[in-house]
């Protein structure tokens, strides 16, 4: 008997990678109704008593847990010319995610129950894959009075951040923390002291002396990574950090965690890849926060994704229009669409040997669903079936023009890549694919 | 053929031969300033946009003067007359204005690169005129003229740039041009107004007058915002004055020949006391007067590189 709606599949002879029962060997896949059924090396269709069942031969491919993106930008409500929660989760889909985490920082924010349900509900009657609200840690995201966690967290919310702004008062902070350990909620630290990036524009450094671009120094990142790794010492409450981007962060990070202190990380495909030379043209598309930093910070954020100190590969998908980046410099929003670019750009890590197929896939898929709490990241048969098929070895050239999202400030378009997903599949269904099927 | 460019940005891009040849069309056009009948025909019939985001009465008059000495028509965009505050971009601004047909705009801009991107965006030449603290080539290149018309070279020259390197478009296009040339730069600050990273752009830093000033054969002084005390970057403008302000008793101590330059508006009795600034090694003057000739020969040029 075949469900409504669903179709059964059998993934044949692809590469099987599920860091979570550290399982690498070739084998098949049946998803029937929706549901995982069987991760084989060799499976007889006959015997499975299913008809109807559509056999795709997936030899020299990969396929992982579905990925997961815990920081993505889904502009709604408020910013729907930039991003919706329609296109932002078919650009999910196409980029290999089964599921992400969007930030506050909506208009309004999402500091209530009200905002929390609204993104649930479109998300069910919209949304190519499952969306995780992250509810802001103070009101407003102004950094001084807490929001109703325990509520926030009943509507829906896996995590709290006041992404995009830091919350600059410690003992707000450490409230925070304490308060948000009563329900389990994750606390995000957005790491930034607004005092010492002084309204920076672009890393300091030798390029920002050379632009006369104000810069923003790495220590205004390290000094509230520093704080909130002591703060989480001080409260026993976990603590990630979002899109680190420098080379102390990272060592603070990887202390932290040797002293046993409960701190995640995470960081982006541009900050393992670009370094703020990139600016040279004063071309908006590079300009994030953070921001894009040196040679040395790159290689170090790789080191932290290699030996574990970095947890989770997000993207910080953030999508904005022209009429924030075809702009001054100066005047330009901060952010760049992450979502259809990031696998080719982590299995750059992989061919660089700084990160195992097994290793990348954990960091796209099982470690960030481990960090949020939620069941995905892991091949479990019986559960519904979430799946990423990837070509490791396809070459293009990345065209923003073709992506899903609403946006185009990709700082990557025009790049040669290598590696592509091919198809997602979101609670059995599939959600998108390349293949012609 | 000398300078080809559509262009004139900075100075960090220039070639040494292209600086050479600027400099010395600027001395041969510098002579018809001094007739009597201050004209030539050379850009009748082109047009000169001055579009200014931040206000600088000297500059555009500068460059106004150089146009129309040259015989081009030109008209002035400023901050308050332009359509900036209602919301237009400076893309919309510019798309605007370059389908009058103009032949140069002449661009200054509070924010570092923005005439860089409206040049990669337009076929208009543009003359950047000063960007937020990145570059101020004219300026560069009339400093670069003055010294070497009074010292005849710029090789192997020690030059003293004093003051507010941080935020100075005309610091760092003099340090550009200055060391292209074969001067050493030696800069003298509190470490406030240094910018981080100085060394990578080639020059020296000496914290005290006493030990720079010997040596210099060109002290440039740069001027100073009164906010950069509330900045908090300087404790006082008085303990700025006594430190780093250039005054008659610390030139006692300077080389005979030594050039006091300044590229102006001054605070006198800040930077620069005023029996220095109108003392006999003072050449800020004639900083100026060079400024008409050499904004002359950048206009010239870009005008003939047109299509
Ligand atoms: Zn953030």
């Amino acid at each position: 008997m075949q469900q409504e709606g669903f179709a059964s599949f059998l993934l044949r002879q692809a590469r099987v990678l599920d860091p979570e029962h550290h399982r690498d060997e070739t084998a098949d896949i049946l998803v029937s109704g929706g549901i995982l059924k069987e991760v084989t090396p060799h499976l007889n269709i006959r015997e499975t008593g299913l008809s109807n069942v559509q056999e795709i031969d997936l030899e020299g491919k990969w396929v992982a847990p579905g990925f997961v993106d815990m920081h993505v930008h889904l502009r709604e409500p408020g910013e729907e010319y930039k991003e919706t929660i329609e296109s932002g989760t078919r650009a999910a889909v196409a980029g290999g995610y089964v599921a992400v985490a969007c930030m506050p920082n909506t208009h309004p924010v999402n500091d209530s129950s009200a905002v929390t349900r609204f993104i649930v509900d479109r998300a069910r009657e919209r949304g190519s894959c499952h969306v995780f609200p992250v509810a802001s840690i103070t009101l407003g995201s102004r950094g001084k009075d807490l929001t109703e966690m325990g509520e926030l967290q009943e509507a829906g919310a896996v995590a709290l951040s006041d992404d995009g702004r830091p919350v600059m008062d410690s003992m707000t902070m450490r409230r925070a923390l304490e308060y948000s350990r009563t329900y389990n909620l994750l606390v995000i630290s957005h790491a930034e002291d607004l005092s010492l990036a002084a309204n920076g524009v672009m890393n300091e450094g030798p390029t920002s002396t050379l632009l006369g671009l104000r810069g923003i120094p790495a220590a205004a990142e390290e000094v509230m990574i520093a704080r909130d790794i002591l703060l989480s010492q001080l409260t026993g409450a976990p603590v990630h950090i979002a899109h680190v981007s420098t080379e102390g962060s990272v060592s603070l990070i990887r202390n932290a965690k040797n002293l046993g202190i409960q701190v995640t990380g995470e960081t982006a495909p541009h900050y393992f890849t670009l370094t703020d030379d990139a600016i040279m043209k004063f071309d908006t598309v590079f300009k994030v926060n953070p921001p894009i930093r040196r040679h040395r910070d790159v290689e170090a954020v790789k080191r932290g994704l290699a030996d574990g100190t970095l947890d989770a590969i997000a993207t910080d998908h953030a999508p904005h229009s022209s009429l924030e980046k075809d702009t001054e410099f100066e005047f330009a929003a901060n952010g760049a669409i992450g979502l259809e670019s990031a696998l080719p750009l982590a299995l750059g890590l992989v061919r660089e040997g700084v990160l195992s197929p097994l290793e990348m896939v954990a960091k796209l898929s099982r470690n960030p669903a481990r960090i949020l709490g939620i069941p995905l990241g892991s091949l479990e048969t019986g559960k519904p079936a979430h799946l990423t098929v990837i070509d490791p070895e396809a070459a293009y050239v990345l065209d923003a023009e073709t992506f899903q999202s609403k946006s185009r400030n990709c700082p990557f378009h025009g790049w040669k890549v290598q590696g592509q997903v091919l198809m997602t599949v979101v609670d059995g269904r599939i959600a998108f694919t390349r293949l012609n099927l | 053929m000398p300078f080809q460019r559509k262009d004139l940005l900075g100075i960090r891009e220039l070639e040494v031969h292209e600086i050479e040849h600027i400099l010395e069309l600027a001395f041969s056009l510098k002579e018809i300033n001094s007739r009597s009948i201050k004209k030539v025909p050379t850009l009748r019939g082109k047009t000169v946009v001055h579009l200014f985001y931040e206000a600088s009465t000297r500059t555009r008059t500068s460059f106004d003067i150089a146009a129309k000495r040259l015989s081009a028509d030109t008209f002035s965009i400023g901050a308050t007359t332009s359509s900036l505050t209602k919301g237009e971009t400076f893309l919309d601004t510019v798309k605007n204005l370059e389908a009058m047909k103009p032949d140069i705009f002449i661009i200054r801009h509070s924010a570092s690169g923005t005439p860089h991107r409206i040049a990669q965006r337009t076929p208009v030449a543009v003359i950047n005129a000063g960007d937020g603290m990145h570059e101020h080539p004219s300026q560069a290149l009339l400093d670069m003229m003055t010294i070497r018309q009074f010292k005849g070279r710029l090789d192997g020259l020690n030059v003293l740039l004093v003051g507010d390197i941080a935020h100075s478009r005309v610091a760092r296009s003099n340090i550009w041009g200055l060391t292209k040339m074969g001067s050493r730069v030696t800069t003298c600050a509190p470490r406030t107004l240094l910018p981080p990273h100085l060394e990578t752009l080639g020059v020296q830093v000496c914290p005290r007058m006493e030990e720079a000033i010997p040596h210099a054969d060109v002290i440039m002084i740069l001027r100073l915002q009164k906010e950069r005390q509330e900045q908090k970057l300087l404790p006082s403008l008085r303990e700025y004055a006594v430190q780093f302000g250039v005054n008659a008793q610390r030139l006692r101590r300077a080389k005979k020949d030594v050039l006091i330059m300044h590229p102006g508006p001054i605070n006198r009795g800040v930077e620069v006391s005023p029996d220095v600034a109108d003392g006999p090694h003072s050449v800020i003057l004639e900083q100026v007067t060079n400024g008409v000739a050499l904004r002359m020969a950048l206009l010239y040029l870009l005008a003939q590189n047109q299509p």
